[in-house]
């Protein structure tokens, strides 16, 4: 494993509510190599606001903290707000989860990949024009004119979020962030969608933060999965060692899970216990 | 590189002729004569109305102490004998050739009042929503942009005092201040008196004559006169365009898109205006579109305050005078102005908003 892309030390996210603040992220840790991390959890785990939060995209009034979020050795943190922007879609890029909503229904899908390129390149429209074809082709676009020329709404699914792909990986960032990015689509084409980001993720070296509730998904596509619970990583585990995983969470998600191979009468609900809450965060360094 | 040249503006080449044009004329068609049916419609229950009132139009003519004979005259020539149908469609007829009837107050041409009237109307609602419009847009986008902040807060009081303001009281308060006290802007009337038709009528508009007569002091003098009504009637559509602008804006704010867009590294402005504002266009004409056909309608008080000769207090007179023709006229006119602002608002959708295609 090559040296640490990205390396988050103690990340809070809070949200200043009027019962008090919320801790949506409790003091997380990890680092990210070149690799394909997944972070898997339920609902309000935290895992979405992990990833959000890299990227300092959580808006006001929520508030982001960390002892480190260090980038090639910049802090992100202390970064100012225009020298972020350089830093978002050049260097750290998001995929989100439904392309319904993540593309601008007013605007083609040819302009929007191209001013994801200008933004970060000294190009002509012309030149950021044959780059987005070329983009479009890599995420296996049929007809990729004539998408360029279409309005999301003209799009099925599966094409829009290779479509987010392309856009997000066009400035040839260091790091992806894919929050969910199968959740809303069809189950034929969830392993395709995966399968080129997978590729183009490879090819470029990439790391990628894969997020998702999807615990088979991530055991399989991932090399190493970190299992959030109220905000805090519970767990952290080589993804072909998960079935090996030790927390009694870990345990009930994976005992809550249906198999082919061991079909079961009854299975097993998820016992909360209150203390893994409390508990410590478990660190996710190398 | 052809395929290049030919693709960048990102538009689809046009589709063969016949491919868009018969489609095309068949919409306009049916616009037409949704426009007729509409038109039609209007002139029906207001000609309805017209007749069923306790007045006799034959005796506001004729005077009471006209003879018998006279009188039978007058109501056999304003065809009053024959059934209401008839008489609807001999009005519409009339109509047909813009001919709206004689008005019986000032026994001139209904239209050439109109033809008056109207075009003082349009000049002030037309100045009025420029100002609502260019003012009240960019201060909801801001007050949607910071949320909660001292600007928002500034934005909700200034709204709310155009919405519950009389606007006879600022209106006065207005004339007091700016012509009684400060003299800054011209008094009630369209221009001074020295000014009356010192230029050419081409238009009815005083302000775009004068320009067209190169009269610079007839139109500085007219626009000194016009600003203050101009500014109140703008002041009262910049509070409901201001308000509605900012709610369509946060409602897009929150959308995934512009996550997208911040993702992309785009600066706050530019996800504010061409990501954001971009998607508000459609809703943002409706609210536009109804606002002006709200002032072209002629704000009877805004009127009577600055002595502006429009539509609204012609249409008031004509009703307290019992003028139907007069009333008739003016009803067209307002109808037609929300029929055809509708269909241009229609319009601009399809322009707007792919999905409308």
């Amino acid at each position: 494993m090559m040296g640490a892309l990205l390396d988050v030390e103690n990340l809070w996210v809070k949200f200043p509510s009027r019962n008090g603040v919320f801790d949506a992220v409790r003091g997380v840790s990890f680092t990210l190599g070149r690799e394909r991390l997944g972070i898997v959890g339920e609902s309000g785990s935290g895992k979405s606001m992990t990833g959000r939060a890299i990227l300092r995209l959580i808006r006001p009034p929520g508030i982001v903290e960390a002892d480190q979020i260090s980038l090639d050795g910049v802090d992100l943190i202390k970064l100012l707000e225009k020298d972020m922007r350089a830093v978002r879609g050049q260097r750290i890029s998001m995929v989100m989860q439904d392309p319904k909503f993540s593309l601008n229904p007013v605007t083609t899908i040819g302009n929007q990949i191209i001013e994801a390129y200008r933004l970060h390149n000294n190009a002509s429209k012309a030149q950021a024009y044959q780059k987005s074809l070329e983009m479009l082709e890599a995420v296996s676009i049929r007809n990729p004119e004539r998408v360029m020329r279409a309005y999301p709404h003209e799009m099925s699914g599966g094409m829009g979020q290779r479509i987010m792909i392309a856009m997000m990986l066009i400035p040839n960032p260091e790091i992806l962030i894919a929050d969910e990015p199968t959740s809303a689509l069809d189950v034929s084409v969830q392993r395709q969608v995966l399968d080129i980001m997978d590729k183009l993720v490879k090819e470029r070296g990439m790391g990628l933060i894969f997020i998702s509730h999807d615990l088979n998904l991530v055991a399989d596509f991932c090399d190493r999965v970190l299992i959030m619970y109220a905000g805090r990583i519970v767990e952290v585990c080589d993804a072909d060692k998960l079935h090996e995983a030790q927390h009694p969470y870990t345990r009930g998600l994976l005992n809550s899970l249906p198999r082919l191979d061991m079909p079961r009468e009854r299975l097993e609900v998820l016992q909360r216990d209150p203390e893994w809450s409390v508990a410590p965060s478990v660190s996710a360094r190398l | 590189m052809a395929l290049v040249e030919d693709n960048n503006k990102g538009r689809p080449s046009r589709a063969p002729f016949s491919e868009w044009f018969w489609p095309a004329v068949s919409t306009a068609l049916k616009t037409l004569g949704s426009i007729a049916v509409t038109l039609v419609g209007l002139l029906f229950v207001t000609f309805i109305i017209g007749r069923v009132m306790p007045i006799d139009p034959v005796l506001a003519i004729v005077g009471e102490r006209a003879s018998q004979s006279t009188y039978d005259a007058v109501y056999d020539q304003l065809g009053l004998d024959k059934p209401l149908i008839v008489q609807f469609l001999y009005y519409l007829w009339d109509v047909l050739h813009l001919d709206f009837g004689t008005s019986l107050l000032n026994a001139r041409p209904v239209s050439e009042d109109i033809a008056r009237v109207f075009p003082a109307t349009l000049e002030l609602a037309t100045l009025g929503i420029i100002f609502g419009v260019v003012l009240g847009v960019p201060l909801g986008v801001l007050a949607a942009v910071r949320k909660g902040s001292w600007i928002d807060q500034v934005a909700r009081v200034v709204a709310l005092v155009g919405y519950s303001m009389p606007i006879f009281w600022l209106g006065l308060m207005g004339l007091l201040i700016f012509y009684g006290i400060l003299g800054w802007v011209g008094g009630p009337g369209r221009v001074g008196i020295f000014y009356v038709d010192v230029v050419p009528s081409v238009t009815g508009l005083i302000l775009v004559d004068a320009a067209l007569d190169g009269n610079w002091d007839v139109f500085k003098n007219a626009f000194s006169h016009i600003i203050l009504p101009a500014s109140l009637l703008g002041y009262f559509s910049l509070a409901y365009i201001s308000r509605m602008t900012r709610s369509f804006m946060l409602e897009q704010l929150s959308a995934e898109y512009i996550t997208t867009a911040r993702v992309k590294g785009m600066s706050e402005w530019n996800v504010v205006w061409k990501h954001a504002f971009k998607n508000i266009r459609v809703q943002l004409i409706t609210v536009i579109a109804l606002s002006y056909a709200n002032l072209l309608e002629g704000s009877v008080l805004t009127e009577i305050i600055f002595s502006w000769p429009g539509i609204g207090s012609y249409i008031t007179t004509a009703l307290l005078s019992a003028d139907m023709n007069a009333v008739l006229g003016g009803t067209v006119v307002v109808g037609l102005i929300f029929i055809l602002l509708n269909i241009f608002s229609d319009l601009l959708y399809k322009v707007f908003d792919p999905r409308a295609k």
